[in-house]
């Protein structure tokens, strides 16, 4: 039939090889059984899903496609990591501990060099790598979708089911192309293009789709600023984001830990290589951005689509594309303390967060501290630095980028989630405002009655400065 | 998982968009270990005052909702964290089916694999089941998962999609990873074949 020709000579986007090269059985109007090539495990999502496997007396399929870490609880002060006040969040960690001994996983707890969020250790340890579909019981594993990678956020449940078979029943994502058109202009970052796509097509604007990211401005991000783009690609609601691999991907790779070495490396190379959607690849929905107007970006609402240029104001009633965004306004008018029409840059902020799994990688450590660098947090406001990893924190040390933070009157701390989510103890109090670098500004994520506004490294750094959101283009940088 | 075939009770409204899952179970409550007690931390931040007290005003510390087991609420529910403590909050308070014109992927999973039923309606079919949920004293609904449809006792009715192995599924009360162990042979030629490096 001819029409199986044209089906196989087709040509495949990125989503499409990394979907079919990945499909374990499909029943017709079934979800496919796909399977899955490494498995992140913490200690929040995953309790239940190993009782789960005690209980039915099953195994972890494959420990070696399994890694875990503590992230989400670990306090980030010296003195408390080993000795965790809260006796029901050492519980949990203690939990993961036991499971991962009882069944052999690996563990990079806490004092390892390895341990840190299971989003920036994957790369950092060479886990993640292009090709792969990678799951993890946390929403951001999105992330790892920038080294051209598959990777799907999921609930425990589906955690146990990794766990026990090695694949995820998936009903096939829509794909999508967000074609970014022009290059950034100066002092505007991949946090700033994420926060201007989701603007544009709304918070679940991705929904049942997996998202690739190209064009110019994509191909000149580094890999951190590519994981920024991709974690980010959950709070437009989609399945994953991606970024083709190319040299700037096979670069950061090469003599990772657990990345090919030797023939193995060429060989992996040479696969990756064929990995980038083809010319003339369609996808379900193709979406337009234009790079070259973007401003530093700043988020004014309890939703990560509520954002605005740092030249901007507070959006008012009559801005509202309908009714439902009109309640939706009206209440984070109340809930975040805004006028409508105030410009951003009166806005003055409390606390400063820079860290977590969207920011807190080397790259976004020196981004930062550069801005800080020779200047003062001022005496209003409280910052707070936490690594990524414990390879970003001995990373930044090394450079001396912690005496930068710390002469300025910023807290250097260690390694976990801390304030994106606030699972440990570092929270922001009710009324407060905090200029974070972090992925949401829900309800009370950072706290309860705390109001988060995500901003790049960059401008958390220049609003610690000054006490206000501040256009980081303007920057008065003290080499 | 409990089977379903047809459901009757009392409807909740909550018709916000976005509702993301940091409130339908706030952080502090992640840190467990089981999967089941959640029930009286549902929409926590929004339920209680700082004091631990019940803010009367709020839907489901009322009359008749405070019995609901049907949620209906604005567009892309369970947007945010992965959280499956959204679904066993839900499912723990009692809720077994949420009616929303649509809902966030990840949600939509953990919701499927923890027995609650998620209905998908036009936005405009949700707005008038609001409005009746909001106005009469007392306000049922009956889903009928053989049948697809979700009805009143007003002669209201309409009819959802949902996916035929969800229903199936649903209908059956079936346990995922058994039905995934049925393809275990199909893993293991998965794994067998070989890799590209």
């Amino acid at each position: 039939m001819p029409f199986k020709d044209v089906k196989v000579t087709a040509p495949k986007s990125l989503f499409d090889k990394l979907w079919e090269s990945h499909v374990v059985w499909q029943e017709p109007s079934q979800p496919a059984l796909i399977y899955i090539d490494l498995h992140l495990v913490h200690e929040v999502t995953s309790p239940q899903a190993f009782e789960g496997l005690r209980l039915a007396g099953r195994k972890v399929r494959r420990t070696d496609c399994t890694f875990g870490t503590v992230d989400h609880n670990v306090p980030t002060t010296r003195e408390h990591r080993f000795n965790i006040l809260d006796p029901i969040a050492a519980q949990q960690i203690n939990t993961l501990r036991k499971n991962c001994a009882d069944f052999g996983v690996t563990l990079a707890d806490v004092g390892s060099a390895e341990q840190g969020i299971v989003h920036v250790i994957g790369p950092e340890l060479g886990l993640t790598l292009p090709g792969k579909t990678i799951v993890c019981g946390d929403s951001h594993t999105s992330t790892h979708g920038a080294f051209g990678a598959l990777a799907i956020g999921i609930g425990t449940s589906e955690v146990e089911h990794v766990l026990a078979t090695q694949t995820l029943q998936q009903k096939r994502p829509k794909s999508m192309l967000v074609r970014v058109n022009g290059a950034l202009p100066a002092g505007v970052t991949a946090k700033d293009l994420a926060l201007g796509i989701i603007h544009q097509i709304g918070t679940d604007g991705g929904t049942g789709h997996c998202i690739e990211y190209s064009g110019e401005a994509v191909r000149g991000l580094s890999m951190e600023g590519r994981m920024t783009l991709c974690n980010l690609a959950i709070e437009s609601g989609a399945r994953g984001g991606m970024v083709a691999p190319d040299e700037t991907t096979f670069a950061y790779i090469k003599g990772r830990k657990y990345a090919p070495q030797g023939e193995a490396w060429d060989k992996a190379v040479a696969y990756w290589k064929t990995l980038p959607s083809e010319e003339g690849a369609e996808f379900d929905r193709v979406v337009d951005f234009d790079a070259t107007k973007l401003e530093p970006w700043v988020t004014w609402g309890t939703s990560p689509g509520m954002s605005v240029p740092v030249t901007g104001r507070v959006p008012k009633l009559e801005d509202a594309r309908d009714e439902v965004e009109k309640a939706a306004f009206i209440r984070a008018y109340e809930y975040m303390g805004l006028t409508p029409g105030a410009a951003l840059n009166t806005v003055m902020v409390d606390r400063v967060f820079v860290g977590s799994c969207t920011n807190g990688r080397i790259e976004d450590m020196r981004a930062a501290a550069k801005v800080i660098k020779g200047h003062k947090v001022n005496a209003k406001v409280r910052m707070l630095v936490v690594p990524g990893s414990e390879w970003v924190k001995q990373q930044a040390e090394k450079e001396g980028l912690d005496r930068i933070f710390t002469a300025a009157g910023a807290e250097w701390r260690e390694p976990g989630c801390s304030m994106c989510l606030g699972m440990n103890p570092d929270i922001i109090a009710s009324g407060e405002r905090c200029a974070s670098t972090s992925n949401r500004n829900f309800e009370g994520r950072q706290g309860r009655g705390g109001r988060t506004h995500l901003v790049s490294p960059e401008m958390a750094a220049a609003a610690a400065v000054t006490g206000h959101f501040t256009d980081v283009r303007q920057w008065d940088y003290k080499e | 998982m409990q089977p379903m075939r047809i459901h009757r009770g009392q409807a909740i409204p909550l018709g916000q968009a976005n509702i993301d899952t940091d409130q339908i179970i706030p952080k502090q409550f992640l840190k467990r270990i089981e999967r089941t007690g959640y029930g009286p931390f549902l929409f926590n931040d929004w339920r209680y005052a700082s004091d631990g007290q019940p803010k009367p005003e709020f839907v489901i510390n009322r009359e008749p909702y405070k019995h609901g087991t049907i949620l209906i609420a604005g567009k892309n529910f369970g947007c945010g964290s992965s959280r499956e403590h959204a679904a066993w909050a839900l499912t723990n308070f009692g809720i077994l089916v949420v009616i929303a014109p649509s809902f966030a992927d990840i949600f939509h999973s953990n919701a499927a694999n923890n027995g609650l039923l998620t209905v998908a309606l036009p936005e405009e079919k949700v707005t008038e089941l609001l409005a009746k949920a909001e106005s009469r004293e007392k306000y049922e609904l009956t889903i009928d998962v053989e049948k697809l449809t979700v009805s009143d006792a007003e002669g209201w009715s309409a009819n959802f999609p949902l996916d035929s192995f969800r229903q199936h599924c649903l209908l059956n009360g079936l346990d995922q990873i058994s039905l995934t162990l049925q393809r275990a042979a199909a893993i293991q030629a998965f794994e067998d074949r070989p890799k590209p490096y």
